[in-house]
């Protein structure tokens, strides 16, 4: 019989210290299938956030460095200008790009840099254990919104995709979630596109992830998969918010 | 090779001492009284090919220079006071990371907003680490316009040598002021190889990692004891001044940069004491050892700055009580009157 699924030999064969449940396994083994398939590991430089995913070097074998919280896309902005040729992903969570890292965020976009941002958005801060993100939901409850996100109090949630959208340099922004099968292999398509437009040098792509964090939802994983695709893409819809690759790209 | 002699401003050749020294990455941001250092390099950098940005604040443009560095590129960046401030998150990641990185910083008045005159009042900042954790960066301190340019050139290397971030500590006036200058490269070290720049994991190389997060317990300590032995050796090695007329001398001056050219005028026109100059080259590390070395030979020191009294406290720490330490300077924008200077030096000298 066809062997159809292995492990990815930039997906290094360690556990990660993930909670169960957690969406940011299924994220990297996505940057680490496009990375094998594309075959572009000896020319890819990644770029770990402050947040959860900080250690992702220690999952995916490709050239990394670490950034400042919210200084991820200062920080590529550097690395690609000096390596024009290679393949540069930040990978970020909602506190890091949205919150501490917005000037940062929007000003790489708005200078069109040709590079990635893969948008880990789960709506909370995991590692600082579970305040409240410039994403999180009206009316969830999280450490520092105990009585349920307040927009009369803290605004409400950014969508990064439609907050970005309005730059003219911004080339390919989607959102998709990691909840299904289908849903994962959207994502996928997803990155690979961010990918081609990266490669093309037609300026800034940006993929965001819905994502699960059961342990500070408080919910059992099934419960938080079903919560992203019942109540979460409610206020973050599904789908490709901008993609102007054909018309940039003659 | 020396260049001819040119008249350009101290901002100007910084810029243009990045650019023969090899720099091909700038990131800055405007403030006075630096912005012609950011203006020559938006105009000069893409004819020597490299890249300028403007970034989008002082926070960006260290942070662009850390993942320039993370390559192995010569990388600047430049702010007055407090943009500095903005930009010491980066400088403590850089210093952690070991990251090379020159940073120039034409000081003005501070605190808050401050004002935009010359000032020397981040002394404490620049030589005490400036950000968090325990860290020290090499802070090289000119007096004319065409030691900035000696020193801007002379930092990308010891910044690659010891992979450290340098400071290069003017002020306004060195800054704004034109001089003749000539352009002369620093004698050639022999620097190591970028063996840790991330260039992508090619011909089955590991793959690499610029890092300052380290959470196993006892990482933290064995990294920083590592960069504590570093500095050791910086501080063996790197102590720079110029001592002048320290030997006749009954009151030794102590100042650096624009200060220290105020002194040289005090040293000409003093007729009730006889006056000697140290002038500090680096800041960090301080050059105690002369400092002590004139104490021990009975000297009194007056310290003299442009700030509320900064080096002083490294001077006293220097001379260990060995010999009395008085203070002149002016904070906040301006600089100490000659006057003020010859009348405390004649009365240290006869009391």
């Amino acid at each position: 019989m066809a062997r159809t699924y292995r492990r990815p030999k930039t997906l290094l064969p360690v556990s990660t210290h993930y909670c169960a449940g957690c969406g940011h396994g299924i994220v990297h083994r996505l940057l680490a299938e496009i990375i094998e398939e594309r075959g572009i590991r000896d020319r890819t430089v990644a770029l770990a956030p402050v947040g959860c995913a900080v250690i992702a070097y220690d999952y995916i074998d490709v050239d990394f460095s670490e950034a400042a919280h919210g200084r991820t896309p200062a920080v590529a902005t550097g690395i690609k200008r000096a390596l024009p040729d290679h393949v540069v992903f930040c990978y970020q969570g909602d506190g890091d790009l949205a919150a501490i890292g917005t000037a940062e965020m929007i000003h790489a976009a708005n200078r069109g840099e040709n590079f990635t941002i893969v948008f880990v958005n789960n709506a909370v801060y995991g590692m600082t254990s579970g305040q409240m993100a410039p994403t999180t939901p009206v009316n969830m409850v999280t450490a520092t919104t105990p009585r349920g996100r307040n927009p009369a109090n803290e605004g409400c949630p950014i969508r990064v995709c439609e907050l970005l959208s309005s730059l003219e340099r911004t080339v390919f922004l989607a959102r998709g979630c990691v909840t299904s099968p289908k849903n994962i292999r959207q994502v996928k398509k997803y990155l690979l596109k961010a990918l081609d437009v990266q490669e093309k040098r037609l300026g800034f792509s940006l993929v965001e992830i819905l994502s699960p964090c059961p342990t500070y939802w408080r919910m059992m994983p099934t419960d938080a998969m079903a919560h992203i695709d019942n109540e979460m893409t409610k206020t973050f819809p599904l789908g490709v918010v901008k993609d102007i690759s054909a018309e940039v790209g003659t | 090779m020396t260049s001819e002699r040119i008249l350009i401003t101290g901002n100007e050749a910084a810029g243009k001492a990045a650019i023969l020294a090899g720099c091909r990455f700038y990131f800055g941001y405007p403030i006075t009284p630096q912005n012609e250092l950011t203006a020559y390099m938006a105009a000069h950098m893409p004819e020597a090919g490299g890249t300028f940005i403007q970034a989008e604040s002082e926070l960006a443009a260290i942070n662009m220079c850390f993942g320039a560095s993370a390559t192995g590129q010569r990388t600047m960046t430049s702010s007055g006071s407090p943009g500095i401030s903005l930009k010491q998150e980066g400088i403590s990641y850089c210093a952690c990371a070991q990251l090379p990185v020159v940073v120039v910083n034409v000081m003005r008045g501070g605190p808050g907003l401050g004002n935009i005159e010359p000032s020397q009042g981040d002394y404490f900042q620049a030589t005490r680490g400036g950000g968090h954790g325990d860290y020290r960066t090499i802070v090289l301190a000119p007096a004319s316009v065409e030691e900035f340019a000696a020193f801007v050139m002379e930092a990308f290397d010891l910044a690659d040598l010891y992979r450290t971030p340098v400071l290069v500590l003017a002020d306004g006036q060195l800054g704004q002021m034109m001089e003749p200058a000539r352009f002369t490269p620093p004698p050639p070290r022999e620097l190591p190889e970028k063996d840790w720049a991330l260039t992508g994991a090619a011909n089955g190389r590991e793959k690499r990692i610029i890092r300052s997060l380290f959470l196993k317990t006892g990482a933290l300590t064995e990294h920083v004891r590592k960069l504590q032995e570093k500095y050791a050796v910086i501080r063996e090695r790197e102590p720079r001044c110029e001592e002048r007329n320290c030997e006749d001398a009954e009151v030794v001056l102590v100042a650096y940069g624009t200060s220290a050219r105020i002194c040289m005028d005090a040293m000409r026109q003093s007729r009730d004491a006889r006056l000697g100059l140290i002038r500090p080259l680096t800041l960090w590390p301080f050059p105690e050892k002369t400092v002590r070395k004139w104490a021990e030979r009975g000297k009194k020191f007056l310290v003299v700055e442009m700030s509320a009294g900064q080096m002083v406290e490294d001077v006293r720490l220097a001379v260990e009580g060995r010999a009395p330490v008085a203070f002149v300077g002016r904070p906040a924008g301006g600089a100490p009157a000659t006057s003020e200077i010859l009348e405390t030096a004649a009365a240290l000298a006869k009391g």
